[in-house]
């Protein structure tokens, strides 16, 4: 077993989570370059400009790239040989979300009550986390702070094996059409294929925290991926909808065994400001 | 192929009418003048009290209105990022307040037809700021006060005085809309679907 402090967890999750809002990655800034190099429609074309000039100055000013520093999402890969102590993991988790949001002149976007009061929490919490037990004797952190103008945009089809890969293709093309210039074109499209109803949605967020524009490694599913790209961008929405040949800088697509009677497909946008960050203890 | 970014008019804040029908969905403009800062619990809490018989604590009359809620302000820093948030939340408001005057509102995304409609109908335009631009655009805004309903904190109903904040025109009084524009003109396949 191997003692793992809660306070360097905190400490992790308040830095990560500023980190994120602050500075764009060097792949998604990469990926924002080569659209603004290809894209043929001037309009778009100036809020790329405008974007890569955004995340210059968030940066050199420590300002968010975007008012909507999100709600905080908290994936731990937590190894069996590990031993939390000094504290409990969530609400270490929590205190470092809590202490981010403060520090980081952050904005703070999370209502309890959701149905009725709508209540302000005050300080960003909950965080939502998501944990899985794997082997080894190190927690590995992925904190994602997702904006909701894309995270609106989100949908499910449980759709019918015989609706197929071209079933498939339809649906996640059909939400980018829909969603349209509200989830901040270019956008990365998370999707998520197979498993249950809960589990392809947190796939189609996971495929939103690989680095951008990397292909799947089975290569079926990077072919899929290929395609779903090609329709995604000859739908002209463009920059910001203003018209334009990039939609998307990204599909990225994570699959998982399903029922007989099932093809679950879910779709889970990423606006251009792509936030998350990761770290090992 | 690649063409210049295109040229951007300055406007001066309040719109007038001449003004106003000189704008067309694609133009870009550089706003400079006071406008007032509002999204959705703002936009409830003004329907309520119109609803109710009450008077609202601006007028709105030729104004127009952001749809932010910004992150703090750093000490000494004027405001913190500022960008325009998802307009087609405030659909079912915003034809009241622009019955009330309201002439222009600035946002992000997609607006619904009765907004669209309301907006011919009250002549007052919807204007696009870019989504995710937020640190950018803070740095044209240069002053900042709360006028109303200080208890919503992020989403209080603000007024700024802005210098050269950019914003494109997306809906026109003609009816005219850069998103259905910008699409077909660069829509390679219709959907199969």
């Amino acid at each position: 077993m191997r003692d793992i402090d809660a306070k360097s967890v905190t400490e992790a999750i308040a830095r990560l989570l500023q980190d994120a809002c602050h500075r764009l990655p060097g792949d998604v800034l990469a990926a924002l370059r080569r659209a603004y190099g290809s894209e043929e429609s001037p309009a778009s074309r100036q809020v790329l400009a405008k974007l890569l000039e955004n995340a210059e100055v968030a940066a050199r000013d420590e300002i968010p790239l975007c008012q909507d520093t999100g709600m905080a999402v908290v994936f731990l890969e937590l190894g069996q040989e590990a031993h939390i102590v000094g504290g409990n993991l969530y609400e270490a988790v929590q205190e470092g979300t809590r202490r981010a949001y403060a520090e980081g002149y952050l904005r703070k976007s999370v209502v309890d009550k959701p149905f009725s009061a709508r209540t302000n929490t005050g300080d960003n919490t909950p965080a939502v986390i998501h944990t899985t037990i794997v082997p080894g004797d190190k927690l590995k952190i992925i904190a994602l702070s997702k904006g909701f103008g894309s995270e609106n945009m989100s949908r499910l089809a449980m759709l019918t094996p015989a609706e197929g890969r071209s079933g498939v293709i339809d649906f996640v093309v059909k939400c980018v059409e829909d969603a349209g210039a509200n989830p901040c074109p270019p956008v990365i499209v998370g999707v998520g294929i197979g498993g249950t109803a809960e589990k392809c949605m947190l796939l189609a967020k996971e495929a939103l925290l690989r680095r951008v524009g990397d292909p799947h490694p089975d290569s079926e599913i990077a072919e899929l991926e290929t395609e779903i790209l090609k329709r995604v961008n000859e739908l002209g929405i463009g920059a910001m909808g203003y018209g334009g040949r990039i939609t998307a800088l990204a599909v990225h697509v994570e699959v998982f065994p399903t029922h007989i009677a099932a093809l679950p497909v879910a779709v889970n946008l990423q606006c251009h400001s792509v936030r998350h960050r990761e770290a090992v203890l | 192929m690649k063409t210049n970014a295109p040229i951007a008019r300055t406007i001066t804040l309040p719109l007038s009418d001449e003004v106003l029908e000189t704008l067309h969905a694609g133009d870009e403009l550089l706003l400079t003048g006071v406008i007032y800062v509002g999204r959705d619990a703002a936009h409830k809490r003004m329907i309520e009290t119109l609803e109710a018989g009450g008077m609202l604590p601006i007028d709105l009359k030729g104004q127009m209105i952001y749809f932010m809620g910004p992150t703090p302000a750093r000490p000494g820093k004027t405001l913190g990022s500022a960008g325009p948030t998802s307009s087609y939340r405030m659909d079912v408001y915003s034809p009241r307040l622009m019955a009330e005057g309201l002439k222009g509102m600035i946002g992000k995304g997609m607006r619904s037809g009765e907004v669209k409609e309301a907006m011919k109908k009250y002549r007052a335009v919807y204007l696009g700021a870019i989504g995710g631009a937020g640190a950018l655009i803070s740095s044209c805004i240069k002053r900042v006060e709360v006028v109303a309903y200080d208890d919503l904190g992020t989403e209080a109903l603000r007024r700024i005085e802005v210098q050269d904040f950019p914003a494109t025109v997306i809906n026109d009084i003609y009816g005219g809309d850069l998103y259905d524009i910008g699409r077909s003109q660069y829509r390679i396949a219709d959907l199969q679907v």
